[in-house]
């Protein structure tokens, strides 16, 4: 302890109110017993009224079968299983809408933003109006508008629009002999033969696709496909790191895009093609069989992405702005064109004024999911925060796990966006 | 978004129980307040449904003025709150209605786990399927791989599920909040039957935009017990509002009603006599004036009286007595006696 040398100088400290440093640490101690007192008296006081109405209390209910149907279920799911799967139903539903609307609000947005301050009359006028009207109606409104103008407009099952994946097989598979893939064109020419019933329908039920039905040997393929992933990834950062030292350019895309694809489809033709496609069918009352997307989630998704990115155009806008001037001047005098100006120059830039507002949007997305009620969407504040809450009548447990999932939600994507923050934040050399 | 705060305003309001004494004089509350609190259905016609001139009507809201009736002798004084079927038991735990009263099922968890009584059976129901004429469908067996759309929170949501898993038929159930969400996807071609009470499909059926495109399935896939509640903890209350239902059902079997009140009230025959206040003091042991029953068959009626005005044959629902019927007429109403 080298400090012992100075504690024969140091003043002799004294119990008083002038002291900051005690003041503060007494006043917070006492704030703090206050506050658990106050949450423990309230849980008490709680817990004891309930029971003296006679109302369930705890968590045992989470184990109790749940007894209803769920539209889209992202995990297996039957009446049969517990409420506790019913919660996990409805927040995998929930971060599906999230995580899809903000891919789909950035691109939208991005685009929107970038084109209000586009020299073209036109494209700028069209941003613009996106702007005005998809910010200035109620995202409420807009869903409906989806489900019942849009969605619901259109065909019951039996007249469903069909479309058939057979020419575009065919057409890729003419497209590959002609290149030279005699071998990949034939097997093409094969899955088209095998498609001729029209595999796309579109109705009033939704949008069913083929499935895609995988064998054993399919796992190969995967696990070619995420190791070729790895070393396109790996590639591009060699080649970004050879530009930054030389100068030097490289085919990262093209390169990215062989590397991903060729040893996959090697692969796959080795193997003799383990998929199947299974092509929906209209049995009875509905499509049996494929992939089916529900209008719900169709409107809830458009709706929100539309919205949102409204608002996301003008931060991008607002983005852009904020970059002086000067800059775009500098990199055209350097004989950049428009297009690389934009992207390598003022978007980088533009971020660090972007990225901190995207995030409330982002965060307003996930919340304004919960309006998905609305249109019979089962998301977690409908099959939980709802239907459970209503059967079990446990209020304060499920609304308290559901306000601390969006919580999380909240944190975990403002955390994300912080992080990449700083990574665009201006590195001052 | 509103949606979500009510849900949170309710929830808070449990909270809020916490705070408050709860299980306090019911009756007390409503006096002092001059109103009764009465929670109704969103609009459903023939039940509890605002009319043109923005009145509320129907046979649940009936029951409510029944009791404003022998409280304040007014049926005026009754605040409505349409609440969506996932709101209404939080509203009344919460104690932002006195009384529910909106076509609710009376089961053995609701009136176990949720705190609640249930006061009668005003209405005997079942559960049905309404579908397109177009479909020619005889029976909901037929139903198999259809797409139904209910409102969420019910016991109709549920019912469907054990019945369709029994029966082997796969079915896509869509739970929508409010009824107005479930009429519209219905109408609209998204669902290809509407599941609900018996009775209520055919009020719905009213809202759809042709009318007579659509048919009630003759099958009923469970019992509906529908009926008043109220917090569980305040037994005068409780007693009063059974009693209101009671009333109104003697009234009826003694063939008393809101035409012949007044002579009736001279009438010299003991149950009479008792159930209208001339003799005992009933009405006093349940809080309010001994002439209560007269008020309420005054002002709203014996329980026939509502059932038809409300919905029975004359009405535009057009539904049969049937079940509803007083027992010694071939159905299950009865009420018990009063002495
Ligand atoms: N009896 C059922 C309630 C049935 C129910 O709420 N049905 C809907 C039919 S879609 C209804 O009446 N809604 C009227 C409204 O919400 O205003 C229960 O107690 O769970």
């Amino acid at each position: 302890m080298t400090d012992a040398r100075w504690s024969g100088s140091a003043p002799v400290r004294r119990w008083s109110w002038t002291d900051p440093a005690l003041r503060s640490a007494v006043i917070q101690i006492t704030l703090a017993i206050a506050l658990i007192w106050m949450a423990w008296s309230f849980f008490a006081n709680a817990q004891e009224n309930l029971a003296r109405q006679g109302i369930a209390s705890g968590f045992g209910f989470m184990e109790n079968s749940a007894g209803f149907g769920i539209t889209q279920t992202l995990i297996p799911y039957s009446e049969s299983m517990s409420y506790g799967r019913v919660f996990l139903v409805g927040l995998l539903n929930t971060l599906l809408v999230a995580f899809l609307g903000i891919i789909l609000a950035t691109i939208i947005g991005f685009l929107m933003g970038v084109a209000r301050l586009s020299n073209n009359v036109v494209i700028r006028a069209l941003a613009s109006a996106y702007v005005e009207v998809t910010r200035n109606l109620p995202p409420l409104f807009q869903i409906l508008f989806w489900y019942l103008a849009v969605l619901s407009t259109m065909p019951n099952p039996r007249q469903s629009w069909a479309f058939g994946i057979k020419p575009f097989l065919d057409s890729l598979a003419s497209g590959a002999s002609a290149i030279g893939l005699t071998p990949l064109g034939a097997w093409l020419k094969g899955m088209a033969d095998a498609a001729a019933a029209p595999g796309v329908f579109v109705s009033n039920r939704g949008l069913v696709v083929p499935r895609p039905i995988f064998e054993p040997d399919a796992n190969i393929i995967f696990g070619i496909l995420v190791a070729s992933v790895i070393v396109a990834f790996f590639v591009a950062r060699w080649a970004r790191k050879r530009r930054e030292a030389t100068g030097q350019q490289f085919p990262t895309f093209w390169a990215g895009l062989a590397i991903i694809v060729l040893p996959a489809l090697a692969a796959g033709l080795v193997l003799g093609a383990p998929v199947t496609i299974e092509n929906p069918e209209l049995r009875g009352f509905n499509f049996v069989g494929g992939i089916r997307v529900i209008p719900e989630f169709v409107s809830l998704l458009v709706a929100l992405s539309i919205y949102t990115a409204g608002f996301i155009a003008e931060i991008v806008r607002a983005g852009i702005l904020a970059v002086s001037k000067g800059q775009t001047e500098a990199a055209h005098s350097l004989g950049l064109r428009s297009g690389p100006t934009l992207r390598l120059i003022i978007i980088p830039q533009a971020m660090r004024v972007i990225v901190p507002p995207l995030t409330s949007q982002y965060l307003n997305l996930t919340k304004n999911s919960t309006l998905g009620v609305a249109v019979g969407y089962p998301d977690l504040v409908a099959v939980f925060a709802g239907t459970t809450l209503n059967q079990t009548g446990q209020a304060i447990e499920i609304i308290a796990l559901t306000m601390a999932v969006y919580l999380t939600i909240s944190i975990v994507t403002s955390t994300l966006m912080g992080w990449y923050n700083k990574r665009v934040a201006l590195v001052e050399r | 978004m509103s949606r979500t705060l009510k849900r949170i305003l309710l929830a808070a309001g449990m909270f809020a129980i916490g705070a408050s004494a709860a299980g306090a004089a019911t009756l007390d509350d409503v006096k002092a307040r001059g109103a009764l609190n009465c929670g109704v259905s969103q609009g459903l016609p023939g039940f509890s449904n605002p009319d043109d001139k923005g009145n509320w009507t129907g046979l649940d809201v009936d029951y409510c003025r029944a009791i404003a009736a022998a409280i304040f002798n007014d049926p005026t004084k009754v605040k409505f709150t349409p609440l969506s079927a996932k709101d209404r038991f939080t509203a009344l735990q919460s104690g932002a209605v006195d009384v529910l009263s909106r076509n609710t099922t009376w089961t053995m968890s609701r009136d176990t786990t949720l705190g609640l009584n249930f006061s009668g059976v005003t209405y005997y129901d079942g559960q049905g399927f309404m579908v397109r004429k177009s479909l020619n469908l005889k029976s909901v067996n037929e139903l198999n791989g259809a797409s139904i759309c209910v409102q969420s929170g019910t016991t109709n949501e549920l019912n469907v599920g054990d019945y369709f898993r029994a029966n082997n038929l796969k079915y896509e159930l869509i739970a929508f909040a409010t009824s107005d969400e479930t009429v519209k996807a219905y109408d609209s071609g998204r669902c290809d039957a509407l599941t609900s009470d018996q009775s209520q499909l055919y009020a719905l059926r009213l809202k759809l935009t042709n009318v007579a495109d659509h048919m009630v399935l003759p099958n009923v896939i469970s019992k509906e017990p529908l009926g008043p509640a109220v917090r569980q903890g305040d037994d005068q209350w409780f007693d009063l509002t059974k009693w209101v239902y009671f009333a109104m059902l003697n009234a009826e079997e003694l063939g008393i009603n809101s035409k012949n009140i007044d002579q009736m009230a001279a009438s010299n025959s003991p149950e009479i006599k008792r159930l209208l206040g001339s003799d005992g003091k009933f009405g006093e042991s349940i809080g309010v004036s001994n002439d209560w029953v007269v008020r309420i068959v005054k002002h709203v009626g014996n329980y026939g009286e509502m059932f038809e005005k409300n919905v029975g044959t004359s009405s535009p629902l057009g539904i049969a007595r049937g079940l509803n019927n007083l027992w010694n007429k071939g159905g299950v109403q009865y009420g018990m006696p009063v002495r």
